[in-house]
């Protein structure tokens, strides 16, 4: 017998739901490749659970198409679906022993009693979890109970594997282990797989792409960094990490671009796009300079997080309140709350939001 | 030397708090209630199981009683008939609960309200009571065989153990059904939702991890429709059935006298299967606390019915509620029906029985109220007490309080009855000037140990519910411990100490087991006993019956108002969150 899967890509178009009156999730679409850690991240409320869900069949029926390889599977029931899905809970039976809750779902396909021995041990051995075969699920700790519903789920060797917030439940230190066993695993296998999240650090650190959602709107999709990097809107600029947000005009000066902010000041960037908009900078790209005299804006400290790596200061500039990280080093002094400084910002590290329709450079 | 003498001091200190602790509030409560139970549970129930080894003549140790129990025919055979009649009850009510409770757990069905009003209502009237009604309703010359006698069929639904069997699985299967129905509730969404997304549906579904899940809740109710059953007196009485245990009991201790040793025996047998059941059922279910329910789960998901199906659900919910329901229905026509006799229907309507009744029955009324109310007030108390003090301290054998109340569960009524006659027949009460097991304390003592195991489980639930932080944040506001209890814990214990206190009261203002052994007059006779005397004659049981119909409606009306309570309480509270 073999774990590995025949993956298949997922391709969600025009997907709406609503519970009764209330819509939850709007115009979603979304391609997943075949093989791809794919996480859907947001707070909560985003819709991004009730995603998940419409994807295994759980739920009001949505309108529009969820396709799994070519198959559509909307409006099939969940047991026809062959897709899998590790349950918050891990929603393990309390009456089945560990070897019964991996076997399940290879009696329900009618799969041959040698063939499904075999094959729950190859699971359980997969998760290393083989000598507690005959346990009942009561008598396992929370990470072990969820490698029992993970073994549970790939053992029917579904079409994808769907996480639902599969870490939470575990405590810090082993959230950070499991994630990267999650992630060996699903390489192993090559398994499309969907995660869902609202911590950014697991989307980070575990998903080749991710979709972050906002109010059931898929907000932007791409890959951690890229969304990092450049966000495509205030939400996901704030969402993902922390961020400066400076609302202000872009026009072209002397050799390059410049901002001017609503609160007056005037700072030189580099842009092509020009008008009406938000600049958004994140802490560490801006640098607090002693010396408030040659720098283009200008504020007090008042207040400081030492964060070991970094210090964190929050710098009042014309009543609105920046961020600023400093990397922290020895010779690198600590700077005092109430202290004025001045704030140089990197040219090259804003991304500007505009407003309203883009003007491009000529 | 002053180093000497400061270590001397504590050292005294020491010494004279072992010889005198101070004794806290809750050491004192509990060493109170433990007196109390041990008076009037363990002590008569002792002498019951005691007297049942002695020889009368010799006064030794024998087994000569037992020998001679078995070895008569009547009583072998009403050993045989207790157990089949308790056996066939729990399959006879497993069949009127299971379907209302899967029905109403598993599909979005608009009759749920009324299953779940209407389906304990059976719970608030004496089985005894209906017992003379569905003998019109069922019996030989009943409504049902006389229109089928036309037919030419005649089906003996109230011959002999038949009778009983009927009766009883109509009054105890809400003990199935809330049981099973509360299990089936405690099941989370996710549980099914795996099932379904590992290729699970339909009838295996249900099968495969359903049904498992809450088959402790169904065991538990089934116990309990056993070892009620097992243990019941009066409606065997009133049909005329003796030839079961408990009966055989009552009519040795009521017509040969307390010192018969054949009541004890049988007393003894029933304290020992209840026991035995209670035991059973825990074995079978230790270890199976299948609440499921995660933060943010709810239940079973429900499917929508076609309509087809509402159809046959609505036919198959209303068949089962016609017949749970029909005590009721014929007592009702018992009681405002002028003659109702090789009819089926009475002659007339009127409503004269009901004023014999009030004419007749004040008495029994009142004395009730006061009973079953001073009872129920006492059990809470005793409850939420014992409650806190095992859950909430560490005096050492706070679990035998509990044990010990709940250990009431297993004796019946008969046998607190028997005992309390044999232990307190002799001690007179001051003032009052007679023994006090024919003072009507004594019922009222009886009712509040044999109800305190049901107000001792709300109690027990409601304190679970009731997060020691709360308790931990006062305290660190500066509340002591009395404090603490009276402004936090006990107000936010007030949805279970009156959901106690409401089954406590209904259950006891109709019991009569117990209180049939006890009453030494009319006058200090409860309601339960006077529709039992109404009930002896053919004309009196349109008296009776209004009387029923009266309890039924104090019982209901308490129900109904707790309920509103309880819910006002729940709503309140999540509310605030």
């Amino acid at each position: 017998m073999t774990l590995v899967q025949k993956s298949a890509g997922i391709s969600i178009q025009d997907l709406h739901l609503s519970f009764g009156s209330t819509k939850v999730l709007t115009g979603v679409n979304l391609e997943i490749k075949a093989g791809e850690f794919f996480a859907f991240l947001g707070p909560s409320g985003s819709g991004k659970s009730t995603l998940l869900r419409a994807i295994a069949g759980f739920g009001p029926r949505p309108k529009g198409k969820i396709l799994v390889g070519d198959r559509d599977l909307a409006g099939l029931p969940p047991w026809e679906r062959n897709v899998g899905m590790v349950f918050q809970s891990y929603a393990l039976w309390p009456h089945m022993s560990v070897r019964k809750n991996v076997a399940f779902g290879l009696v329900e396909k009618k799969v041959p009693s040698n063939q499904i021995n075999e094959k729950v041990e190859a699971a359980l051995s997969l998760v290393g979890l083989l000598d507690y075969a005959e346990r009942m699920p009561s008598q396992l700790s929370g990470g072990q109970q969820q490698r029992v519903a993970l073994a549970r789920t790939i053992v029917v060797e579904p079409d994808v594997l769907l996480l639902d917030e599969p870490l939470s439940n575990l405590d810090a230190s082993l959230r950070v282990q499991m994630r990267r066993e999650l992630l060996a695993l699903q390489r192993k296998l090559g398994l499309t797989t969907i995660f869902v999240t609202h911590d950014q650090e697991e989307a980070n650190t575990t998903a080749d792409r991710m979709a972050v959602l906002d109010q059931g709107v898929v907000q932007q999709i791409g890959s951690p960094q890229m969304l990092y990097d450049h966000p495509e809107n205030l939400f996901v600029a704030r969402f993902l990490g922390t961020a400066n947000i400076l609302e202000g005009e872009i026009t072209k000066a002397d050799g390059g671009a410049q901002i001017e902010l609503v609160t007056g000041e005037k700072i030189a960037i580099e842009s092509s796009v020009f008008g009406d908009g938000n600049l958004v900078l994140r802490p560490q790209n801006i640098a607090v300079r002693q010396d408030p005299s040659a720098s283009a804006l200008t504020g007090k400290i008042v207040h400081r997080e030492f964060l070991g790596a970094q210090v964190r200061y929050l710098v009042d500039v014309a009543n609105t309140q920046m961020v600023v990280d400093q990397s922290h080093a020895l010779d690198q002094p600590v700077l005092e709350v109430g202290a004025e400084v001045g704030l140089d910002i990197n040219k090259k590290s804003g991304v500007f939001l505009p407003k309203k329709e883009v003007q491009h450079a000529a | 030397m002053t180093h000497q003498s400061a270590g001397a001091a504590p050292a005294r200190r020491r010494l004279t708090d072992v010889l005198f602790p101070k004794l806290s509030g809750t050491v004192l409560a509990a060493i109170f209630i433990a007196t109390l139970l041990f008076g009037f549970l363990i002590l008569p129930v002792a002498k019951v199981i005691y007297v049942a080894f002695v020889d009368p003549q010799t006064g030794g140790l024998t087994l000569q009683n037992f020998g001679d129990f078995f070895s008569s025919s009547l009583f072998r055979e009403s050993f045989y008939n207790s157990f089949y009649v308790s056996a066939m009850s729990v399959v006879l009510a497993s069949v009127f609960a299971l379907p209302l409770a899967y029905i109403t757990s598993r599909f979005e069905f608009s009759g749920s309200m009324l299953i779940q009003s209407l389906g304990f209502i059976p719970l608030i009237m004496p089985p005894f009571v209906g017992a003379i009604a569905m003998q019109l309703l069922f019996g030989r010359n009943g409504t049902f065989n006389l229109l089928l006698g036309n037919l030419g069929i005649n089906i003996p639904f109230m011959e002999g153990l038949n009778g009983v069997i009927l009766v009883q699985s109509v009054h105890y299967f809400p003990f199935i059904l809330i049981n099973l129905s509360a299990s089936l509730r405690n099941i989370d969404r996710s549980m099914e939702e795996s099932a379904q997304n590992l290729g699970a549906h339909g009838l295996r579904l249900f099968r495969r991890v359903v049904f498992p899940l809450a088959a402790p809740g169904y065991l538990a109710g089934a116990s309990l429709v056993f070892i009620k059953v097992f243990d019941d007196l009066g409606t065997p009485l009133l049909l005329n059935v003796n030839n079961m245990l408990a009966p055989q009991a009552y009519l040795r201790i009521s017509s040969i006298g307390i010192s018969d040793p054949m009541g004890y025996v049988i007393s003894f047998i029933l304290v020992a299967f209840s026991v035995f059941s209670l035991w059973a059922s825990f074995l079978l279910m230790r270890g199976k606390d299948y609440a499921t329910t995660q933060k943010g789960g709810g239940g079973l998901s429900r499917r929508k019915l076609s309509t087809k199906e509402n159809i046959f659900a609505y036919g198959v919910v209303i068949l089962i509620l016609l017949m749970v329901l029909s005590p009721h229905i014929a007592l009702a026509l018992l009681a405002f029906g002028t003659i109702w006799s090789y009819s089926p229907l009475p002659d007339g309507y009127t409503l004269e029985n009901f004023s014999t009744m009030f004419a007749q029955s004040g008495v029994y009324i009142k004395n009730t109220l006061v009973y079953a109310g001073l009872a129920a007030l006492i059990d809470v108390v005793l409850a939420t007490a014992i409650a806190y003090i095992v859950l909430r301290t560490k005096i050492i054998g706070r679990q035998w309080l509990d044990y010990m109340a709940t250990a009431a569960l297993a004796v019946p009524g008969v046998v607190l009855g028997i005992g309390y006659l044999r232990t307190f027949n002799d001690f007179d009460v001051p003032l009052v000037g007679k023994p006090l097991a024919s003072w009507w304390v004594i019922i009222m003592v009886a009712l509040t140990i044999r109800r305190l195991p049901y107000a001792l489980r709300a109690c027990t639930a409601a304190l679970q519910q009731v997060s020691i932080s709360l308790e931990e944040a006062a305290e660190s506001l500066g509340a002591d411990r009395s404090s603490t209890i009276r402004k936090i814990v006990v107000p936010l214990m007030s949805g279970g100490i009156l959901a106690g206190f409401v089954t406590s009261f209904a259950t006891a203002a109709v019991e009569l087991s117990a209180t049939i052994m006890l009453v030494s007059t009319d006058q200090d006779a409860p309601l339960a006993y006077g529709i039992y005397l109404f009930m002896q004659s053919p004309s009196g049981r349109g008296a009776g019956a209004a009387l029923g119909i009266f309890a039924v409606i104090i019982v209901a009306a308490g129900t109904l108002l707790a309920q509103y309570i309880i819910d006002r309480d729940r709503k309140h509270r999540t509310g605030e969150r």
